[in-house]
């Protein structure tokens, strides 16, 4: 599991979406072994869709097989219960899970999250987190984690990248960064750890 | 009387049927791709004059009018691909286009079919439905109508094609996130669009006749029925269709002559107005 930190406007959500192909990219190159799917920032339901259909629709670019939805009820028990509800009256949190199961239905080799934890509760934060972390062990899923939330990224990844103005300017083990002066006073409040 | 009345009613329907087809046609193109299509009407004449010419040279019913319809979902596809068919076009310049196309097609049909107003044979026969005396054509068109909009419906809950286009109605930016398609479901919701105009011409030749400016009354009576919800919901297009249509049947009947026109404007005034100001309201309140 890797975090990409920032502030905002530092290039986070723009190199996801050239990662995913969705912005024309002016240079450079992705590489991605296997297969990524992208859980945007603001979660983008289908709102006047259910939650099946939403992940069924995950699953657009497999073909009508691939569209199976009850893997993902196994995964994210939580979802079983809002199969038939619309994806817009979900809490923030319930829509949070849709984004991730629909992204997991393309069954990617590597999951690029956007602001896993951005206007969540902590407790609700806490139940993605564990998924991510099952998924990960399980699955063998690679999780790329984009965050705004430092602290909440450095505990959840061992490698972090941090970006300033649409550059790399560190990478490292998340342990060694979190010691450098330069992250702790800018990323994670001060205290260096 | 009464049995006027069933006949006004009876009559406004199959006449409504065919706005709601044609509002409907402007919905699917509308919540797939933002645009308004003003070529709608031009669907309808197509289809049409194209009917009466292969009736003319000796192929049968039904077949000549699948044809005209399968022909006009080509030319929708078509106005599709210069509309949008340039990534990026904003929803506003292609509404543009398909004005100039829709102009355009004035020339086309000219060119192929004269200026002269057509018809052709509808089913024949009167029926009489408790005392009231109707036109069978008018009960064949809330007939085909009806099931149409049964299969859309069917459609659009039950097979991912039809949730990949509500879906890109509901959120393009994720519909592209998931790999769908977005610019080819908007090409599909124009020949859908088109498929839907030019069986309103279809259906609706042989009670009302067609001239190549007719588009102007389908795409002002389409477009009053689709307005009411709001150009999104295609059930309320139909059920605003066939209100219009019984409408003007109704002041036409009564006495109130030639204004089926006037009566679509001021509805559709009327629909714009109100929720213009109840989104204004909104607006405030937020």
């Amino acid at each position: 599991m890797v975090a990409l930190i920032g502030a905002n406007g530092a290039g986070k959500t723009s190199l996801v979406k050239a990662l995913s192909g969705l912005v024309d990219r002016s240079a450079g190159e992705v590489v991605v072994r296997g297969r990524l799917a992208q859980v945007p920032e603001g979660r983008e339901m289908f709102a006047d869709l259910s939650v099946d259909d939403n992940l069924r629709l995950g699953g657009w670019r497999n073909g009508r097989r691939g569209r199976d939805t009850s893997g993902i009820y196994e995964l994210l028990p939580e979802l079983g219960g809002l199969r038939r509800r619309l994806a817009g009256t979900l809490s923030g949190g319930q829509q949070q899970m849709v984004a991730i199961g629909r992204a997991l239905m393309a069954r990617p080799d590597v999951l690029a999250i956007d602001e896993l934890s951005l206007g969540l509760a902590p407790m609700v934060i806490d139940t993605l987190i564990a998924h991510l972390h099952a998924l990960h062990r399980d699955q063998g899923l690679a999780v790329l984690l984009i965050e705004q939330n430092a602290a909440l990224a450095f505990d959840l990844c061992d490698r972090a990248y941090v970006l300033e103005a649409g550059r790399v300017v560190l990478t490292g083990e998340t342990a060694e960064l979190a010691r450098d002066p330069r992250v702790a006073s800018a990323y994670l409040g001060g205290a260096v750890r | 009387m009464v049995s006027d009345l069933v006949a006004y009613v009876l009559t406004g329907l199959g006449v409504g049927a065919g706005y709601a087809l044609v509002g409907s046609g402007l919905v699917a193109i509308y919540r797939v791709t933002g645009v308004v299509n003003f070529a709608q009407g031009a669907f309808a004449v197509v289809a049409a004059m194209l009917t009466s010419t292969l009736l003319g040279v000796g192929l049968p019913h039904v077949l000549s009018e699948v044809a005209s319809v399968i022909v006009a979902a080509g030319v929708g596809l078509l106005v599709g691909v210069v509309a949008i068919g340039k990534p990026g076009t904003e929803p506003g310049a292609a509404l543009i286009i398909t004005l100039g196309l829709g102009v355009f097609a004035y020339a086309v049909e000219i060119v192929l079919w004269g200026d002269q107003p057509r018809s052709f044979a509808g089913l024949p026969g009167v029926i009489s439905v408790g005392g009231a005396r109707v036109q069978a054509h008018y009960l064949l068109i809330l007939g085909v109508t009806v099931p149409v909009f049964a299969a859309m419906a069917a459609f659009f809950a039950r097979t991912d094609l039809g949730k990949a286009l509500t879906a890109c109605a509901s959120n393009r930016y994720a519909a592209r996130v998931v790999g769908i398609d977005v610019r080819g479901m908007g090409l599909l919701a124009f020949a859908l669009g088109g498929a839907l105009g030019g069986l309103a011409g279809v259906l609706t030749t042989p009670v009302q006749q067609v001239t190549f400016d007719s588009d102007v009354t389908l795409i002002v009576n389409g477009f009053a029925a689709a307005v009411l919800g709001g150009l999104t919901r295609p059930f309320v297009a139909l059920a605003g269709g066939l209100l219009l249509g019984v409408a003007q049947t109704l002041i036409a009947g009564y006495g109130g002559g030639a204004y089926q026109l006037e009566v679509a404007l001021l509805l559709m005034l009327t629909v714009m107005i109100v929720q213009a100001t109840r989104a204004g309201a909104v607006r405030e309140a937020t």
